[in-house]
């Protein structure tokens, strides 16, 4: 009788595994057909006014990489002086917000920025876009260095001053540099994070049908067309916004996974 | 004169009430080894680390008594517990080097390690950085195994190569002391034997402090010799009479192995 | 050199500590005008962008409050119409219904995603085999991965026509968003889970297998109970997410402000409310919408620090 209570539960926990798996291989094959049957390399070229994908992409792809601009040096910074320089309580708080604000709810990040930026200058823009998505960065930086320095052995410290090194030489020359893949990977997966995020934009930098590199006004970004297209009645903005879809997850996996792949080499 | 001079010295970690050293009292002879022994928790460690003020990266230490260094230039003594500023901390360190147990290679190349010290002290001329960094290896006994590989990662070297390694970088910035913290209990005998012997090389050009678990290893190579017990130092002499000789009993039956 | 560099990362933490207290404080200050207007009624009323009649005649209004416009018209700041009967009328906004949407959501997304969460997480740590649990572990990470607009999309037509099939009832409803809102916490639990799960000495695992146990009774009688602070921790903290999710949500409930009568009703939450109406809104409707962002903000922030400090302490 144990035995088959045993089995069964083990039996439950594997269908479990494959429930979750199911999921998952739906999603893909979803966005593999279909975004594969309304795919050509057209999208590359042509922007949203033409039918194609190239603004938004380009813009999606700004927008973030600014953001990692602000918030990656910043991120660091913080982390760095939360494992090297902090001790006692104030280290402490700073380390919980920051660990609270990762599961902060975007939409909320977005209305605070709507109210320090966008309103007070007058518009929706890509810089307020693109500060939504650095604070939205910043913990998962400041989370990933914190726990990467932490790795490093107390004896490399110790060393490096035993040398007659200042402090923020041992951090910059030697432990910066033996934690340096842990924290490329928690920054890739920090990109791949915000690259995919849409709620923070919505009403921040909105989007935009043109090309542009104009940061001052709306700028074109592909998951908030891909919510608007989605919400137009005509049957080919559905079809190009599930080929959006597919680029927009192919580009956060293969981002994830290269994360992946650089730690995996080190061991 | 002992290169140093410790006196009347009384250390308490933080957070702790009571002292993990107790009025210790020992000199650092000038290019001599002086070993330290003792069961483990006895406080050789906490001592050896005072005499660097390696502790003060982790603040709220509480000192009593002197650490005096010897000035070479001035033959004056300083008391290192008195440095506060950070540029006295950095030249401290540059006289009172430092190896550890485990070998602590920087991620960087060979000859970068080695070089280390150096560069921070302000040395750029490339000529004078690869000379001074080929005397250190020679000195440790590394050159021939990595003369022609000097641009490759310290992390590919074995673990006694890597402790050798430095010793070389430690030995490069040219210091008065070496602070050994029981440098090949992590090590293979042979590695154990090279590192041995590198020391009485060493001993030339340094004064040499070692805390070792190992009484056979202090010994053979230590010129003179203080056993601790429980946060005091409990006997110091010349190493033949520690170990032949011992004035007090608890040293003796340290030695004798009556506990460990 | 070195004290630049202490402030400068000094200062980078306390970024935090200013962007937090940045957040509440702005979120209050534009809610202002709503709260003042509403105060906690805000929280009961379920009448959203709804004119209602005043019922002070309009003689009684007094003449610091109407400001005529060229038109003759009277309007003030509270949106003072006049209707066809020439009666006052104001525009309210109440949030119960996205409220409840929110919660109601966020419940059905637990209820669905604890028992795989927990089974899969059983999985990882305690049956496949090395090989296995590391490719399936990295499988339900690239889950985890994928943006929440993809869930939106595959949600709204792919997943929803056969909830319908099956339920019933609207194919946008409460219970197709909370489905698909369950689809994308299950990674996060399974994986906090599974990591919780993994701090339970191997020794006790060990002595109850020695006598005997089975799997099962190892897991439930060692296993859970030793890591039980850390799963509740986490489905606390997948909980703290649930609630603030948007895009996927946006799609499948139906963005109607109206209590659900059934499950398969579609209804409104608090980010799908702010996604829709923020880009139109002003004045007192906008200030509604920062009422409801700060309610939800606060309501997170409680979830995830009684999460966090009360559970997780042990997990990393």
């Amino acid at each position: 009788m144990r035995l088959l209570v045993n089995k069964i539960f083990l039996a439950l926990s594997v269908l479990s595994a494959l429930i979750g798996l199911t999921f998952l291989g739906w999603i893909l094959i979803t966005l593999f057909i279909k975004g594969l049957s309304s795919f050509h390399f057209s999208l590359f070229l042509n922007d949203l006014i033409e039918g194609g994908l190239r603004n938004l992409i380009i813009g999606q792809f700004i927008l973030a990489g600014l953001a990692s601009i602000i918030g990656i040096p910043l991120g660091m910074a913080a982390g760095i002086y939360l494992q090297e320089y902090g001790r006692g309580r104030y280290a402490s708080l700073i380390r919980d917000l920051s660990d609270i604000m990762m599961s902060a709810p975007s939409i909320v990040i977005g209305a605070f920025v709507y109210a320090v930026v966008v309103i007070p200058t007058g518009g929706t823009s890509g810089f307020a876009g693109a500060i939504s998505l650095a604070i939205m960065m910043l913990p998962v930086v400041i989370n990933t260095t914190d726990n990467m320095l932490s790795l490093v052995p107390r004896e490399l410290r110790e060393a490096g001053i035993s040398l007659g090194a200042s402090k923020y030489r041992v951090i910059i020359d030697i432990i910066i540099k033996a934690a340096k893949v842990g924290i490329m990977t928690g920054i890739l997966l920090a990109f791949a994070r915000i690259i995919g995020e849409t709620a923070p934009l919505l009403f921040t930098s909105e989007t935009s049908n043109y090309f542009s590199l104009d940061l001052t006004e709306s700028f074109p970004s592909l998951t908030v067309s891909i919510y608007d297209l989605a919400n137009e009645p005509e049957e080919s903005s559905r079809d190009l916004a599930w080929a959006a879809s597919f680029i927009l997850t192919a580009l956060v996996l293969v981002i994830n996974l290269a994360g992946r792949f650089i730690t995996r080499n080190k061991h | 004169m002992p290169v140093m001079n410790i006196k009347k010295f009384s250390f308490t970690y933080p957070g702790v009430d009571h002292p993990s050293l107790r009025d210790i009292n020992l000199p650092i002879e000038k290019n001599k080894i002086t070993a330290l022994i003792g069961p483990s928790g006895c406080g050789k460690s906490t001592l050896l680390r005072a005499m660097n003020r390696i502790h003060d990266l982790y603040p709220g230490n509480k000192y009593d008594g002197k650490i005096e260094l010897l000035n070479e230039q001035t033959n004056q003594y300083s008391n290192i517990l008195n440095i506060k500023k950070e540029n006295e901390f950095i030249q401290l360190r540059q006289q009172v080097g430092m190896i550890f147990q485990k070998p602590t290679p920087f991620p960087m190349s060979i000859f970068d390690n080695v070089a280390y010290g150096l560069k921070i002290a302000g040395i750029k001329n490339k000529t004078e950085l690869k000379d001074r960094v080929e005397i250190a290896l020679k000195g440790s006994a590394l050159w021939k195994e990595v003369h022609d590989r000097l641009n490759v990662s310290a992390m590919g070297l074995s673990g006694g190569q890597q402790q050798r390694l430095c010793i070389a970088r430690a030995v490069a910035v040219k210091p008065e002391v070496l602070l050994f913290d029981e440098p090949t209990s992590a090590l293979d005998p042979i590695s154990t034997g090279a590192i041995e012997e590198l020391l009485v090389e060493l001993k030339k050009d340094v004064s040499i402090a070692i805390v070792t678990h190992n009484m056979q290893q202090a010994s053979r190579i230590s010129d003179y010799t203080a056993f601790m017990y429980l946060g005091d130092l409990v006997e110091y002499d010349k190493t033949e009479n520690i170990f032949l000789n011992p004035a007090e009993k608890r040293t003796e039956d340290y030695i004798t192995g009556r506990f460990g | 050199m070195e004290k630049i560099f202490q402030k400068l990362s000094l200062s980078s933490a306390s970024l935090v500590f200013i962007i937090l207290i940045g957040i509440f404080i702005t979120l209050f200050n534009s809610s202002k005008l709503a709260i003042d207007e509403y105060g906690f009624d805000f929280i009961t009323n379920p009448d959203w962008n709804k004119e209602v009649t005043i019922d002070t005649p309009l003689s009684d209004v007094t003449t610091e409050d109407i400001i005529i416009d060229e038109d003759d018209m009277i309007m003030d700041e509270d949106e003072v119409m006049f209707d066809e009967d020439n009666e006052n009328t104001k525009t309210v906004f109440g949030g119960l219904v996205p409220i409840v949407g929110t919660l109601l959501s966020t419940l059905i997304a637990l209820v669905f995603a604890l028992p795989i969460a927990m089974g899969i997480a059983v999985f990882l740590a305690e049956i496949a085999p090395k090989n296995i649990s590391n490719i399936v572990g990295i499988a339900i990470e690239l889950l985890a991965a994928i943006p929440s607009i993809i869930f939106g999309m595959w949600g709204l037509y792919y997943f929803a026509p056969i909830v319908a099939d099956i339920v019933g009832g609207y194919q946008v409803s409460l219970l197709t968003a909370g489905l698909v809102l369950g689809v994308m916490i299950l990674p996060f639990m399974a994986a906090i889970t599974r990591d919780s799960m993994n701090t339970t000495p191997s020794v006790l695992k060990e002595s109850a297998y020695a006598l005997g146990a089975t799997k099962f009774e190892v897991i439930k009688d060692i296993i859970f109970p030793y890591s039980k602070v850390g799963i509740i921790g986490s489905i606390i903290l997948a909980l703290g997410r649930a609630l603030g999710e948007t895009m996927a949500v946006a799609f499948l409930i139906g963005s109607i402000f109206a209590l659900p009568s059934a499950i398969n009703d579609p209804t409104i939450s608090i980010p799908v409310a702010m996604a829709n109406n923020f880009g139109e809104a002003s004045g007192l409707g906008e200030s509604a919408l920062f009422y409801l962002a700060l309610i939800l903000f606060v309501i997170s922030f409680a979830v995830i620090s009684v999460a966090k400090f009360y559970f997780l302490k042990k997990v990393k």
